[in-house]
């Protein structure tokens, strides 16, 4: 803490403060509007956006919003769908995205500066222009599964996951933080007998807990967030994610209330992850002293 | 047994040749330090060794066994990093049995010989601590006991005292001279700090621009310097050089004068010298002798008292610097006129490629 002394320092402080708790308003009012009109009735919950009201539990206060969405739409379902296909995505991505990085950072082969830019360069690309031809591969590709192979993916959770296992951001920033690191690390360890995989999951991942967590936030809110993808590639139910689900309360007349029950729900999986991470996040740091 | 022979090695980065051809045999047991200016290839030659860096050319043995294209880990050797790298994440105790643990050692092999390293080492006391909580010297403490527990053949060191203060380097010096006595191993250590290297070493390996200049005992290297390079590069204080031609030649004896010298007569083999060819003398500060009938007669620039000796820097009449150091007691102030003279049998003459000329031995 800073010992405050002179009236001047305490007012530039104040101020400061100010400033903060109103950023920390803006983005916070959005959060609370929601989960305050997911208790209230479609008629009073347009009636209290024009005052203050909105942000606060007034008026005709339940649950029902919460039954309506239930009855809707399959939630649960879409709930498991979207951890489900989040949860093996940033698995897989943290797991293969790291490898990469690493053979990038650490092995000597030919060309690998060369098909790394091509990978760094794939970033500028959005997904939206890639999207059909995309969908037209998964399309034909075949599958090994329960019931022998089967060609083309779509309506499956792999269909929705095996495709961004790898990307370009997680590699990219798994490469800038092994970069960072003393080479002689890896010698020492070489030296020491390891093999490339034991340096792998012994010296390195345990000391890239921040980079790790980072990385499993930015591809947990990709993957959660996913809408167009999983719009084009599951035309049956089954295998729908919560923001594809949304639409089942848009349609002939737009029942708000249950709009907002639905969203407070299906935000409570990335604030717990969130959460989470933090505490991993800060634990990693603290344990790895690796700024020491 | 692990002696080491290197032949004709080489290694280019792209078109950049650093290390040009080095051949050396070294002995099992041997303490060889690699020393020269940086940038010279010493710690190059070092991770070639270690199999960290891939031969360009020529070819390493270790043990009589070509290891060119053997993996690091297979090549019997332990190295110790100027940047010590320990395992942020481990203890020490995790740090030191690394290795073992690799091998899959069994526990009680493991644990015993960790302990008996921390033993040697004296940092029992460490075990349980992350480096993090360490100070520089107990890191590299542990840096060694990583090593040592491998127990290999050879050791490998590359600077690694250059991150420590004065005074610890000086204890460490004495650990590292200590363990090589104890544990007989063949150890190779880079520094370019000439005095670990005259107190460390067997033999001392001088390196320029990616090419030896010189292998010897710490003290051929002192008192016959192959060449200008390695004549200034060992002692300290630097040794003077003075320019000279021979003006009479006895059997087995060459006098020389200069400018800034009269006549003086060192015993030299004097094959393919003639009258008038011009040399280099190479005269230490402590071997210049204060004669009232000195052949060098120079103003006193600077005085530094240093107690048990007193280092004088002063002016030739041509206007080129040479230090003399003289006894503590011996009174001199800045702006005295000194006659100085060279121990003749010590003193060394270079031809004009740099090279010493030979004595008879
Ligand atoms: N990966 C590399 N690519 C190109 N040149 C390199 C590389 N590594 C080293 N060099 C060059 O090789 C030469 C020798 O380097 P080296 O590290 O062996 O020097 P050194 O004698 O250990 O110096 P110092 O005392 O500063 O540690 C240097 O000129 C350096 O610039
Ligand atoms: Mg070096």
């Amino acid at each position: 803490m800073a010992a405050v002394t002179s009236p001047n320092q305490r007012l530039k402080i104040s101020l400061k403060y100010l400033l903060l708790i109103l950023v920390a308003l803006v983005f916070v009012f959005p959060i609370v509007f929601m989960v305050v009109s997911s208790f209230k009735p479609d008629l009073q919950l347009l009636r209290d956006t024009s005052s203050f009201a909105a942000f606060l539990p007034v008026g005709d206060i339940s649950l029902d919003n919460y039954f309506a969405a239930f009855r809707r739409a399959p939630v649960g379902l879409f709930v498991f769908n979207s951890i489900f296909v989040t949860t093996l995505t940033v698995l897989g991505s943290l797991f293969l995205c790291s490898m990469a990085a690493f053979a990038f950072v650490f092995l000597e082969f030919r060309g690998k500066e060369i098909v790394l830019s091509i990978i760094i360069a794939t970033l500028i690309v959005p997904f939206e222009t890639i999207a059909v031809p995309m969908l037209m591969v998964v399309n034909s590709l075949p599958w090994i599964g329960g019931s022998g192979i089967t060609w083309g993916w779509l309506n499956t959770y792999h269909v929705q996951i095996v495709p961004f296992l790898a990307d370009a951001l997680t590699i990219f920033l798994f490469v800038q933080f092994f970069r960072d690191l003393p080479k002689e690390l890896i010698e020492a360890a070489r030296l020491d007998g390891a093999s490339w995989f034991q340096i792998y999951s012994m010296v390195i991942v345990p000391i890239a807990g921040p980079v790790f967590a980072t990385a499993a936030i930015l591809k947990f809110l990709a993957m959660y967030n996913q809408y167009l993808w999983p719009l084009m590639v599951t035309q049956s139910e089954q295998f729908r994610p919560v923001m594809v689900g949304l639409q089942y309360f848009f349609q002939l007349n737009t029942a708000w209330g249950e709009v907002m029950a639905y969203l407070s729900m299906i935000t409570l999986p990335v604030l717990a992850f969130y959460l989470f991470l933090q505490r991993a996040f800060i634990t990693s740091i603290a344990s790895t002293g690796i700024k020491g | 047994m692990a002696g080491l022979s290197l032949q004709n090695l080489q290694k280019t980065y792209g078109k950049v040749e650093v290390i040009k051809g080095v051949n050396l045999e070294i002995e099992h047991g041997e303490f060889v330090v690699f020393v020269g200016p940086s940038g010279c290839g010493k710690s190059t030659l070092l991770r070639m060794i270690a199999g960290l860096e891939d031969i360009t050319g020529g070819e390493l043995s270790i043990g009589g066994q070509v290891v060119n294209a053997m993996q690091p880990r297979d090549r019997g050797v332990a190295m110790v990093f100027q940047s010590y790298a320990l395992y942020p994440h481990m203890t020490v105790y995790d740090n030191v049995g690394f290795g073992l643990r690799i091998k899959k050692t069994p526990k009680d092999e493991r644990d015993a010989k960790i302990r008996e390293a921390a033993r040697i080492l004296q940092m029992e006391h460490l075990l349980d601590r992350k480096p993090a909580q360490l100070s520089g010297g107990q890191r590299q403490r542990v840096a060694i006991g990583r090593a040592i527990v491998r127990q290999p053949e050879v050791f490998l060191f590359d600077e690694p005292l250059s991150n420590l203060d004065a005074s610890l380097r000086m204890d460490m010096r004495m650990e590292i001279s200590k363990l090589h006595q104890d544990l007989g191993a063949t150890m190779i250590y880079v520094t370019h700090d000439q005095v670990e290297a005259m107190t460390l070493a067997d033999k001392i390996v001088v390196l320029n621009a990616g090419v030896v200049q010189q292998v010897g005992s710490p003290l051929e290297l002192y008192n016959r310097p192959a060449n200008l390079f390695v004549a200034g590069f060992i002692g300290s204080p630097k040794m003077n050089f003075i320019a000279v031609q021979v003006d009479e030649i006895k059997p087995g004896m060459v006098t020389v004068s200069g400018p800034d010298i009269r006549a003086v007569s060192i015993p030299v083999v004097t094959d393919g010298l003639t009258v008038g060819t011009a040399l280099t003398l190479g005269t230490r500060p402590h071997q210049m002798l204060t004669a009232d009938q000195g052949a060098i007669t120079a103003t006193v620039m600077l005085v530094e008292h240093l107690g048990n000796e007193t280092i004088v820097s002063l002016r030739l009449p041509s206007g080129k610097a040479i230090v003399a150091g003289l006894d503590g007691d011996f009174p001199v102030a800045v702006g005295d006129t000194l006659h100085l003279t060279p121990e003749a049998n010590k003193a060394v003459l270079f031809d004009e490629d740099g090279r010493s000329l030979p004595i008879k031995s």
